[in-house]
């Protein structure tokens, strides 16, 4: 880009520095305070990420923003396209109605003087995301992995009892795994192609590939990918590494459950999908046998983590195992290795994001109104008693079904349209797509059915919506964001296909 | 295959105790030496880096008697990550750290299969 810079194309950065001084301002104030800033750094956030998705679609081409004064192989670069500016936006208003979704449960959970860490937590998460999101330079990338990573164990053990901290070790470990496999193989990227930036590995890597599996870096740049991919998938709790996962989202206060499973979880895969088209290409990275296994632990993983659901007694955990599943889809249609696949993947982030921090939000209502209890037995006829609530589960359970008009379905048909152009892996996807759809069924139908099944002289009360306005308007801007998904979904997969096509 | 194994036995080693460390985070059951498995295995990717930065004969990049030319010195870059992949490192094992002193103020053990027994026993 030259000539003048416009100051939209500053707003990244701004968004990304805005959210860290939010968070270092907050340490010195009360929680009411933080409470505020933090709700108008993610609307101020909403906005600038709009104003930067209207510039890249206007323009139609990707822009470079240089962070500081070095020029590209030493400089500190990000690089927006639409694909990034509109998950920007996304994750900003997914934070922002998880936490006005949350509020009241985060009061009752956390001690009174931890309420602004607790605001600080969200704003490093929040900066990080977007880091993760906008930067093109891989060392910069690996920190704000760590930083993310710390925030969310933060944010799972922000209220405290003996499950949540094991769950936060246990979320360590595993985390640390995965970055720590993902900092090994950036070092043997740099090693190999003696650049940091994106851009610049590509144009190393490329010629590596190029010379075929005779020459003399071949075999690293296998292993490099191999280590990068296993390291992130460790990270996003791909199947056999989901042990963490379930008491992580199951005993933290919810709304840190809905940001970590519709958020957290997707940066990585964001920054995996990044990596596959700006750093290694999509070519040698389909070439690689990597891309078998990450398909096939993906298969696993739909079905097992609906497997474990379906035998799961407590709403919270059982949505929990669901997420396993739903990441199992996201690395199945990443495994098919077409752009299909690759946009059906990216769909799914997106919907299962809107889906499952809504499942959560709404497990909350209804949990609320049958004694704090989380027991599916006791959620009996809780439908009638919170009738908000017992609606967007409903919602989010057709959705996550695959009913249509809902984000779900899209998500469905996305994959399976995928699956039918690839002829290896279209027979192996399309049965566990029918399987994994069935169980999904069994288990949400299951919980909806208990919901509303009618309970004469029940103990507890009833709850209305005008007695907690927040929660309400949260939940109906969740239901409207599934079903806008769900309904307007042609022209967001046409934005997904260019953003994906700017990415490469 | 064996001859530039053994020129290139920094790596190599850095390789292997990267696996040990790594081994340790993952299989370990006591939180303290899961620790100590985190910090060999964040350790052993900056000796690989190092030793990939280092050319032999090379001082550090640091200007002094006004030599400028870019033979006197090493590869500063890995040098930079490796300083702040310690930084990243340090905070990660404080917070570790402060999680084990936690759990173990709770349940008198480092024992983390033992700490999610009795979990469940609780039945929280």
């Amino acid at each position: 880009m030259t000539g003048q810079m416009e100051l939209v194309q500053n707003f990244p950065c701004f968004s990304i520095m805005l959210c860290m001084f939010a968070g270092i301002i907050s340490s010195a104030l009360k929680g009411k305070t933080a409470k505020r800033i933090n709700t108008a750094v993610l609307c101020i956030n909403i906005l600038m990420s709009a104003a930067v998705l209207w510039f890249t679609m206007r323009t139609g081409e990707f822009y470079v923003y240089v962070m500081g004064r070095f020029p590209a192989p030493w400089g500190n670069e990000l690089r927006v396209g639409v694909m990034e500016a509109g998950m920007a936006l996304f994750f900003c208003v997914i934070m922002l109605l998880s936490l006005m979704g949350g509020r009241h449960k985060l009061i009752q959970e956390v001690e009174e003087g931890k309420h602004n860490l607790y605001y600080i937590l969200t704003d490093l998460m929040l900066s990080s995301l977007l880091a993760l999101i906008y930067t093109n330079d891989l060392f910069t990338a690996y920190v704000f992995v760590e930083i993310n990573t710390i925030s969310a164990c933060g944010l799972i053990m922000i209220r405290q009892n003996g499950r949540t901290i094991e769950a936060a070790v246990r979320y360590m470990i595993m985390s640390l795994l995965g970055s720590g496999l993902f900092l090994l193989g950036l070092c043997m990227l740099y090693d190999m192609t003696g650049h940091l930036l994106m851009s610049n590995i590509k144009e190393q890597v490329t010629s590596i590939y190029l010379s075929g599996a005779g020459g003399s870096y071949h075999v690293p740049l296998m292993v490099t990918i191999a280590i990068i991919s296993v390291g992130l998938a460790i990270k996003s709790a791909l199947f056999p590494f989901h042990a963490w996962l379930p008491d992580a989202y199951g005993y933290s206060t919810v709304s840190s459950a809905a940001i970590l499973s519709s958020l957290v979880s997707k940066g990585y895969i964001f920054l995996l999908i990044k990596i596959i088209y700006r750093v290694i290409g999509f070519q040698a990275f389909h070439d690689s046998r990597i891309i078998d296994i990450l398909f096939i632990f993906g298969l696993m993983g739909m079905v097992f983590g609906s497997l474990s659901a379906i035998k799961e007694n407590d709403v919270r955990r059982m949505i929990a195992f669901s997420s396993i599943a739903q990441i199992g889809y996201i690395y199945m249609g990443i495994g098919l290795g077409t752009q299909v696949g690759m946009i059906a993947s990216v769909f799914h982030v997106l919907s299962h994001a809107a889906t499952k921090s809504l499942l959560f939000i709404a497990a909350i209502g209804l949990t609320d109104v049958s004694g704090g209890s989380r027991k599916l037995t006791e959620l009996t006829g809780s439908g009638y008693r919170n009738k908000m609530a017992g609606a967007t589960f409903t919602a989010g359970a057709l959705s996550m079904v695959g009913v249509p008009m809902f984000s779900g379905f899209i998500s469905k048909l996305l994959f399976s349209q995928a699956a039918v152009q690839n002829e290896g892996k279209m027979l192996p996807t399309l049965i566990v797509l029918g399987i994994s759809t069935i169980l999904n069924a069994i288990y949400f139908m299951k919980t909806v059915i208990r919901i509303y099944t009618p309970v004469e002289d029940t103990e507890y009360s009833t709850v209305t919506w005008q007695e907690n306005k927040v929660y309400a308007v949260s939940l109906l801007c969740f239901i409207a964001l599934n079903v806008f998904l769900g309904v307007l979904s042609q022209p967001i997969v046409d934005l997904i296909g260019w953003g994906l096509n700017m990415f490469a | 295959m064996g001859g530039s194994l053994f020129s290139n036995y920094g790596e190599a080693v850095a390789i292997l105790l990267f696996v040990i460390g790594f081994g340790n985070l993952l299989l370990q059951n006591n939180l303290i030496k899961k620790i100590i498995g985190l910090n060999i295995m964040d350790t052993a990717v900056y000796l690989f880096l190092a030793e990939k930065g280092y050319i032999s004969g090379r001082a550090a990049p640091i200007v002094v008697d006004g030599v400028q030319s870019v033979e006197a010195y090493i590869n500063p870059v890995p040098s930079g990550l490796v300083l702040t992949g310690i930084v990243v490192s340090v905070s990660v094992s404080a917070l570790m750290l402060s999680l084990t002193i936690r759990l173990y103020q709770r349940y008198h053990t480092l024992d983390l299969d033992e700490i999610s027994l009795r979990l469940k026993k609780e039945g929280l």
